[in-house]
């Protein structure tokens, strides 16, 4: 059983902790089942299903620290781990940078988990890559797709008496579609908590209009454009953006928030004043994670090793245009003298009701995005980003959409590209975040491909 | 059992550019405990032959087993202080089938007969279970059963072997250097791995390999803080196939280029590079902003490398031409009737791609891939003609193919393998010619040294690369640095403006170490060989803005 409840998964670290021998010991405890599908060619290509339970502790001596993992829980292989742990402490260098560990903190209740999806099995990932599938060949195209569902938990606990618990589900679908001519190719992309939350044929239909109506598509002179960007094409640029606000590099003067004569722009206002950007772990769309600053990944906004512990709250980031908080390492925060706020585990970008088609209707001239791809930083210091539209590229007239155009390359700022905000729609999950179609004056495209 | 955690390079001051995330495998344990043996090749044998037997009794028609200890060892440091030291290692079986004519996967962490029996009975379930979806059956090309033999990267040093607080010493020293000659900060680590892999099919194969391989690297900012800028330079070593003699930095694999510049051949010297690129990031800060416009490019094999991977790499593998990779990497232009037309000029007639599994000291170097093909080298592109593509053995057959040539592998027992990057290199020029006689012909010009930004599009036309050094060349002479070149261009058209090649006493090897592709997404480690080459006319931008 990978899925612990939450007095299984105590019992078990508490056992952990009670081995302890150093100045402070932390235990990481995750468990989780996987499975996916993978199709192309309209047939599937591989699936599988992996289950995984994994105990991760760290020992430190002063500011020495070591961690041991281990997947048996039997007593002996527990404090086995814990020595070990223990041992690798001794011998590592000191961090200079070691904060001692948290005491307890007030988590917040978060709706993460949903039986829904904990009780998806192989039959019922077949049955979607089939409703994804089926309709396509139907039609004469051809699918590539993929379903990842994951249920499971992280608890961690630490000799100073924190102990934290969530248990999280997710699904993430993607679908390409294009047509047997190759010259047209359309995408869509969800995720969410809940399964039942999930419309395959919808969001397969969704891919196959795009990639009928972006067949033969034509060529337009690249140069600055009106852009509409739907959330998919929108949330990678804006991610960027969010995974750049570190203080210390803010205050170490490289980052773009980083200030001529030293010093950082925290307070000023960097955007539109219609930019208000924050996060809520409790936000019933995009449940995010009770605690931050490194976690497992299903407790967690990060990875590499065990979370901090800090508890994640509602953070506001940008409001009407101005930077009002950035994140920091617990270590930096308290060499600073300000409130450590690990980074969110998912942001939301406040917009309007619009909606994508009303805000076609809305435009003169423009180009509507469906989605960015290859996405690289250009420019650490503006945070200039070069990459390309794909998968359904289409010209505005008079509030139609005219005909399909020609894949272009972009060279742009998010920080640019929000100073230039026409207007934002109504919001849409994708990828954890809740992203609006944004409406985007002068958006720089820099070549043209001719990749379908 | 899979425990892949992906340690976010940003935090560790690495900076997105070049490592948004770096996969770690299975558990962590002490530095000592990745030199302890795994289990010995008889007992792989046996446990091999369980799987075969088994499978076979559940009606599969071909078998291949992976019992897989995968090590890895990353140090990272800043400044004056050690950041993190990961000691992993990940040990278990995967085993695939097929079965109803369907491929078939399952792996597990339990090396046991029993743990073993219960995988591969599910491996032939799972194929038969997605049979159903099955239109065409899957049908291998022919590989003959290699008996047991064995294959291990000719190391002199083992990584493993070598003192954790002796790479902490160089990596310290390396930051330390970097700092008295005007860096403001710095990041270095040092990647090794090591996979101790063996292979059995029911072709007849059982194969034990040792594969290892290093990256050291780092990345040095310099800051200005009166004007509000940064700039940066990363390393230019290569991540190698080698032991940690890499690190030797032999003055005999040294070349000597314009401007003060080294160029590192199979021995690296980290130390004066580091020196180097302080001076260098330093540099960067008062040097001039380009003038847009068409320039002729003098390209560094630890540059071009990288275009070679993006723009000649992915689109000749096989499994994007097909259609495989149509929903995440993406499709290719290097279609079946361009190679079928054996007239498509991929490239000017100086191009000559070849793609390899064989070049000493290369992260692409094994004995064999991981379905039993042994290592080999085939030409991609012959005097700028398409005129193959990088295949397994599933898919060779399908275009008609007799044999694969060798590109499959996964980056752990518990993942799939699939078709992936060989080493994928351009062929020095014949002509006797050093990168001072090259830059002499230049009438303007721009020399790029190093690796930056990079950016393809799903099908490989368009493309857009940085780079960590810029030189500005004027009737013949490098007269100054550059800042905020990047250059655009078509593939076929880029290719096909290629000029001139240095000879091979200036070839040298880039690589990735970390290249992604799949969903799940797995990586795989390739190098690029080339000399420096020239690309005339090519567009450049100017990529400096205000915000």
């Amino acid at each position: 059983m990978a899925v612990l409840s939450k007095e299984e998964a105590k019992q078990i670290i508490d056992k952990v902790l009670a081995f302890s021998k150093a100045d402070e010991t932390s235990a990481n405890l995750d468990g989780s089942r996987t499975g996916n599908i993978r199709y192309a060619r309209n047939s599937v290509s591989t699936s599988g299903e992996t289950t995984n339970l994994s105990l991760s502790v760290t020992s430190v001596f002063g500011k020495k620290s070591g961690t041991a993992t281990i997947n048996e829980f039997d007593d002996k292989s527990l404090e086995k781990t814990v020595r070990r742990a223990e041992e690798i402490a001794k011998l590592a260098p000191e961090n200079p940078e070691y904060v001692g560990m948290l005491g307890q903190q007030n988590y917040l209740d978060i709706k993460s988990f949903a039986a829904s999806t904990d009780a998806i099995n192989p039959d019922f990932r077949a049955e979607a890559a089939f409703k994804s599938i089926d309709p396509c060949s139907k039609k004469d195209l051809t699918a590539a797709g993929y379903w990842e569902d994951s249920t499971g938990f992280t608890a961690i606990g630490n000799t100073k008496g924190l102990f934290g618990y969530n248990a999280a589900t997710s699904v993430d679908f993607s679908i390409t579609v294009r047509t047997n001519d190759g010259l047209g190719s359309g995408y869509a992309v969800r995720d969410v908590n809940d399964v039942s939350k999930l419309d395959v044929a919808l969001a397969t239909e969704v891919a196959i209009q795009k990639a009928q109506a972006s067949s033969k598509a034509r060529a337009l002179e690249p140069g600055k454009y009106t852009v509409i960007l739907e959330p998919t094409a929108a949330v990678d640029l804006l991610r960027n953006m969010m995974g750049s606000m570190d203080g210390r590099n803010a205050d170490e003067g490289r980052s773009f928030l980083g200030k001529k004569g030293g010093g950082t722009r925290l307070g000023e206002k960097l955007f539109d004043e219609r930019v208000n950007i924050y996060s809520d772990p409790q936000n019933l769309e995009i449940p995010g994670s009770p605690f931050g600053g490194g976690g497992g990944r299903f407790g967690g906004g990060g990875g590499g090793g065990g979370s901090d512990g800090r508890a994640q709250e509602k953070v506001v980031w940008v409001e009407n245009g101005v930077v009002k908080n950035m994140y920091y390492s617990r270590y930096w925060a308290e060499k600073k003298g300000v409130k450590a706020i690990p980074p969110p585990s998912g942001f939301i970008f406040a917009g309007g009701n619009e909606s994508l088609a009303e805000m076609i209707k809305g435009t003169e001239k423009g180009i509507l995005v469906t989605r960015l791809w290859y996405i690289r930083a250009v420019d650490p210091q503006t945070l200039l980003y070069t990459g390309l539209t794909r998968d359904g590229t289409f010209y505005i007239e008079n509030g139609v959409i005219k005909y399909p155009v020609k894949n272009f390359r972009f060279n742009e700022s998010p920080v640019i590209m929000l100073n230039n905000l026409e207007a934002a729609g109504k919001p849409m999950r994708q990828g954890g975040n809740l992203v609006p179609p944004l409406k985007i004056r002068d958006f720089t495209f820099t070549s043209l491909s001719d990749a379908v | 059992m899979k425990r892949r955690d992906f340690m976010q390079m940003t935090g560790m001051g690495m900076g997105a550019l070049m490592l948004p995330s770096v996969p770690i495998f299975g558990n962590s344990v002490s530095s000592e405990y990745l030199l302890e043996p795994g289990i010995d090749v008889a007992l792989k044998k046996r446990y091999a032959d369980i799987a075969l037997n088994a499978t076979k009794s559940k009606g599969a028609t071909y078998t291949d087993v992976r019992i897989g200890r995968y090590l890895q060892q990353f140090v990272f440091t800043r400044e004056k202080q050690v950041q993190n030291i990961v000691n992993a290692e990940s040990f278990g079986v995967g085993i695939r089938v097929i079965a109803n004519g369907t491929w078939g996967f399952s792996a597990t962490s339990d090396v046991t007969p029993e743990g073993i029996a219960k995988c591969a009975e599910t491996a032939v379930a799972i194929a038969k279970a997605n049979s159903k979806f099955q239109k065409d059956p899957v049908v291998l090309a022919p590989q003959k059963g290699v008996g047991e033999v064995s294959w291990k990267t000719p190391i002199k040093k083992n990584t493993f072997e070598i003192p954790t607080s002796e790479k902490i010493e160089l990596l310290m020293n390396v930051n330390g250097k970097a700092m008295e000659n005007g860096a403001g900060f710095v990041t270095s680590n040092i990647f090794s791995v090591n996979e101790q892999k063996y292979f059995a099919s029911s072709d007849g194969s059982y194969i034990d390999q040792d594969i290892h391989r290093i990256w050291p690297t780092f990345t040095v900012t310099a800051i200005d803080k009166a004007a509000g800028k940064f700039k940066t330079r990363g390393a230019l070593s290569s991540p190698m196939g080698m032991g940690y003699e890499y690190l030797d930095g032999l003055a005999s694999e040294k070349i000597a280029g314009p401007n003060g510049t080294v160029g590192y051949r199979s021995s690296y010297d980290m130390v004066e590079d580091a020196i180097l690129a302080a001076k260098q990031a330093k540099e960067k800060l008062t040097t001039k902003s380009v003038l847009p416009g068409k320039y002729d490019l003098v390209l560094d094999p630890n540059h071009l490398g990288l275009t070679i991977h993006e723009s000649v790499g992915h689109p000749t593998e096989l499994d994007r031409v097909l259609g495989y990779e149509a929903n995440y990497a993406g499709t290719s232009f290097a279609t079946l009737d361009k190679w079928e037309s054996k007239k498509f000029n991929y490239g000017s007639k100086l191009v000559n791609i070849v793609a390899d599994r064989l070049q000493p000291h290369t992260l692409g170097a094994v004995g064999f891939d991981d379905e039993g093909v042994p290592a080999k080298e085939w030409d991609i592109i012959k005097d700028g003609i398409l005129v193959n593509y990088q295949a397994i053995r599933d898919q060779v057959k399908i275009i008609g193919g007799k044999e694969s040539n060798g590109c499959c592998y996964a980056d752990n027992w518990d993942s799939v393998q699939f078709q992936r990057m060989p080493n994928i290199s351009l062929r020095p020029g014949t002509e006797k010619r050093s990168v001072l006689d090259m830059i002499k012909g230049v009438e303007k010009g721009i020399y790029i040294i190093g690796a930056g930004s990079y950016s393809i599009d799903q099908q490989r036309y368009n493309f857009q690369f940085g780079g960590q050094v810029f030189y500005e060349i004027k009737k013949g002479e490098i007269v100054g640095m550059l800042d905020d070149v990047a250059y655009q261009s078509n593939t076929q058209e880029f290719w096909n403006s290629c000029t001139q090649i240095c000879d091979k006493d200036d070839y040298r090897t880039f690589g990735s170490f970390f290249d992604g592709k799949g969903q799940p997404s797995q990586i795989s480690a390739v190098a690029h060989g080339s000399a420096t080459t020239r690309f005339d006319g090519v567009n450049v931008i100017n990529t400096g803005r205000k915000i």
